[in-house]
């Protein structure tokens, strides 16, 4: 640690503005922080800060999503296996499973971090942690057999367009990962739709046992297939089709666990979005106008990126409501919205990251009246301390 | 019946090195005032090097207002005057004679006095710097009339100097500094102790004023926090507030005609080697108390508490309002992947860190920033040590935008500086919160004056 402290201190003057390298102080001040928290010293205002910082907040987010990286991998792994017919074992399905995945988080982050060395070179900014999390969230929401150039050019568009052109980390309006994914969404739907995409191997349908079927449950379930659509015992433990890292909800619940505990993630808005997904299930339940509607309420919010989406994209502080009221309204209304998407309209199967990214571009004005009513009540008692 | 308020936003931090119950004698002949102790004044020098002074003889005022004079603590010799940059007042140094030589303003029984004649006397002692209101945090202006008077009886910041121990033996001189209080409002003044600890007879004894109780973490001991619970402050409304140990030397400048400005001031901290209480007297230069009791170098002295307080570094005089002197290493140095470690010996309100489930421990903190600055991203936690009605994150982002509308509909009449210093501590992107909380307010009162 010593050598390595005193090569840093060695290179040190040459990247500091005026030195030789002063083009990569950006990208030196990066590694330099993440090997050493720096020796600043608290200059004015409180003399002592907590050892809280964003680089241990969003490794605690990262870490909350390696569980479902971990199981997205068995499963990438497990399901191919299963779709040819053959037998595996375990550590065969594993490195298939790594072979998929492992180049999707691999170009995520080598195209986001790229990007914003370079934003923050360019700005003279230090490299902010915002990415760590995204450049996981990316590749957990990604079909496994997502093209690996679409990953790079979808990951270039969330952060260029999605966060930098908003001001980098903090200023963005959208949830950079599921930018990412709607751009693939929209852009090269035959890619993020479809039966055989969410199985390593089964788009070129070589060798694919008869019958076998890669459908997602939220596939089948859109498809009127209600019959089709795994028990909840196989949609809690995961080993379906779908995105990555959504399909295991014990994985995504033990990270929801890591986020609620160290108070990072909002349980207002995990709470809120669970009882939203919940409440509209209900009521289509009342309805019941077709067998969509009559899928009971824990099945629904199992299917899907429901449960992922809640733990990990709506509760982003940056894009999510601010106030602590707004995150209730903000994580109910996702909850309400995710379902009605997914129920009403057959062509977007995946509701969740519609009705994320439609409160994102709501939240603000959800802080705004909640913001509003803390400003009338303070009139209110100025006013009547005047008459008094 | 007393009120009982309860704190529930809030946090204690516990740190190594409280003062023990101990008092002893500090003597120095090194005094000094410091015109940055005091918002918003010009400071205008009334003395020159090498002037005799007498203890209360007023050594500079205020440029905007003349009435308001600040005195030297002692009577002595004026031996330097020290200006910074662009020949800004710095700090005048008085070296004190072997003898006090009070300067005399007249004894006199304040409640049988006009509010005038209370106020005239304060203001020529130099007492009326003691006095400072709500909005802004700066001195009262003598000709307004605040709704209320608050004092606060004790101080829960890390570390913070048990106020019983300042009081102790002062009855009289804190009675009648309060009765001094009452003559400047047609309000109350309220009087604010801790619920469920035995305060001192000084405190419980107190006449004219009302007393209510507090309980729970830091900052309930803030003004601003009690403030807000008794009578928020509204646009155009005032309040004043005075700390204990100042309501004791207004005290005694009614019994006995003099600015005595002796106060009991802890000196605390990890550094400290036998932390305690000290009598001196306002105004004393530090240095040579704090080296002899100090454990190692290295260290910050700061003059206040950890979160609020002030660094003295090439200056060394206690600031004019501080009780508490703290010693905390200097936390100059590089850790090793900080960020990724346990750190169970570092103090941390996030549960990403342990030191929530040792909750009886003490921690030794240093200066050290623990991390980069980087733009505002985490939402939630301020509220959660911000015991006010106000959406903080909300009002700061006002003030940075230098919307003075939206400051003012946000609350900041309600809040100063230090409402904010455990945002500031708590906070994840190290923003320098107090900072722009004062720039707001000073933005404001330019906008309004």
């Amino acid at each position: 640690m010593k050598a390595l402290r005193s090569f840093l201190d060695k290179i040190k003057p040459h990247v500091q503005p005026g030195g030789k390298y002063a083009k990569f102080h950006s990208t030196f001040d990066a590694f330099e922080t993440f090997l050493f928290v720096p020796n600043t010293t608290t200059k004015r205002g409180s003399h002592i800060r907590d050892v809280i910082d964003l680089k241990r907040t969003m490794s605690v987010v990262v870490m909350a999503m390696i569980p479902a990286l971990l199981f997205g991998v068995y499963n990438a792994g497990y399901l191919h296996y299963a779709s040819i017919g053959e037998q595996a074992s375990f550590m065969e399905i594993i490195g298939f499973g790594l072979m998929k995945v492992l180049p999707i988080v691999v170009v995520s982050y080598v195209t986001g971090l790229g990007i914003e060395f370079i934003f923050a070179q360019y700005r003279g900014h230090e490299v902010n942690e915002g990415f760590l999390v995204s450049g996981m969230l990316i590749p957990l929401v990604m079909p496994v057999d997502v093209p690996l150039w679409m990953v790079a050019v979808a990951t270039a568009f969330a952060v260029v367009i999605g966060k930098e052109a908003f001001g980098g980390t903090g200023m963005n309006v959208f949830n950079p990962a599921l930018l990412a994914r709607a751009f693939i969404f929209f852009a090269y739907p035959a890619k993020i739709t479809g039966d055989t995409i969410w199985i390593a191997g089964m788009s070129d349908k070589t060798g694919i046992v008869d019958g076998f079927s890669g459908a997602t449950p939220l596939g089948l379930a859109a498809s009127g297939q209600i019959d089709k659509i795994p028990s909840l015992h196989e949609l809690i433990f995961g080993l379906i089709p779908g995105s990555i890292g959504e399909t295991s909800k014990i994985a995504i619940l033990l990270g929801a666990l890591i986020l609620l505990v160290s108070g990072i993630g909002s349980w207002r808005i995990m709470l809120a979005g669970v009882l939203g997904g919940l409440t509209m299930s209900l009521i289509f339940n009342a309805a019941a106008a077709n067998a969509y509607m009559q899928i009971d309420p824990l099945t629904q919010i199992m299917m899907g990126s429901f449960l992922f989406g809640i733990v990990f994209m709506a509760t982003d502080p940056v894009s999510g409501a601010q106030t602590n009221k707004g995150k209730w309204i903000y994580g109910f209304l996702i909850g309400m919205f995710a379902i009605m998407i997914r129920v009403f309209n057959p062509a977007y199967p995946e509701g969740t990251m519609l009705a994320i990214l439609l409160m994102n571009a709501f939240a603000p004005l959800i802080d705004y009246y909640v913001v509003q009513a803390n400003i009338s009540k303070r009139l209110k008692r100025a006013k009547v301390a005047v008459k008094s | 019946m007393t009120k009982v308020y309860k704190i529930r936003k809030g946090l204690d931090i516990r740190l190594d090195g409280a003062a023990a119950a101990t008092v002893s004698e500090y003597a120095t002949d090194q005094y000094a005032l410091r015109p940055a102790d005091f918002l918003g004044i010009v400071p205008k020098l009334m003395v020159q090097e090498g002037d005799q002074v007498k203890a209360g003889q007023s050594l500079f005022h205020d440029k905007r207002n003349p009435d308001i004079r600040f005195a030297s603590p002692v009577s002595g010799r004026v031996s330097a005057v020290v200006r910074g940059e662009k020949r800004v007042l710095e700090e005048v140094r008085v070296v004190a004679d072997k003898s006090m030589d009070f300067e005399d303003f007249g004894s006199g029984d304040p409640l049988k006095l006009e509010r005038g004649a209370v106020v005239s006397k304060m203001l020529a002692s130099g007492c009326w710097p003691m006095v400072r209101q709500r909005p802004y945090n700066v001195i009262a202006n003598p000709a307004d009339e605040p709704k209320a008077i608050f004092v606060s009886g004790f101080d829960s910041a890390p570390l913070a100097p048990d106020s019983n121990v300042l009081v102790k033996e002062e009855g009289a001189a804190f009675q009648t500094g309060l009765n001094a209080l009452t003559r400047m409002t047609t309000g109350k003044v309220y009087l604010n102790l801790r619920n469920g600890v035995k305060n001192s007879e000084v405190f419980t004894n107190a006449k004219n004023v009302e007393i209510s109780l507090f309980e729970g973490p830091h900052p309930a001991g803030n003004v601003g926090t009690q403030i807000a619970q008794i009578s928020p402050i509204n646009k155009g409304e005032i309040i004043w507030h005075v700390s204990p140990a100042d309501v004791i030397i207004i005290g005694r400048l009614f019994l006995s005609g003099k600015y005595d400005a002796r106060k009991i001031v802890a000196l605390t901290g990890s550094e400290v080697a036998k932390p305690g209480y000290f009598k001196l007297i306002s105004g004393s230069c530090i240095k040579s108390l704090v080296s002899t009791n100090a454990k190692s170098t290295g260290y910050r002295v700061i003059s206040g508490n950890v979160l609020t307080g002030v660094r003295l570094a090439s200056q060394c005089s206690l600031g004019f309002y501080d009780t508490q002197i703290t010693v905390i290493p200097e936390g100059n140095h590089y850790e090793f992947l900080g960020w990724a470690m346990p750190r169970l010996d570092k103090h941390s309100f996030s549960k990403s860190y342990f030191a929530w489930l040792m909750p009886g421990r003490k921690f030794v903190l240093d200066t050290n920033l623990n991390g980069g600055v980087r733009a505002l991203v985490m939402t939630g936690e301020y509220e959660k040590v911000f015991p006010f009605d106000i959406y903080p994150m909300h009002l700061l982002k006002a003030i940075i935008n230098k919307d003075i509308d939206g400051m003012e509909q946000l609350g900041i009449y309600e809040v100063v500086e230090e409402d904010f210093a455990l945002c500031e501590y708590i906070d994840t992107s190290k923003t320098e919160i107090q900072t722009i909380v004062r720039e707001g307010l000073d933005m404001l009162r330019a906008e309004m004056s």
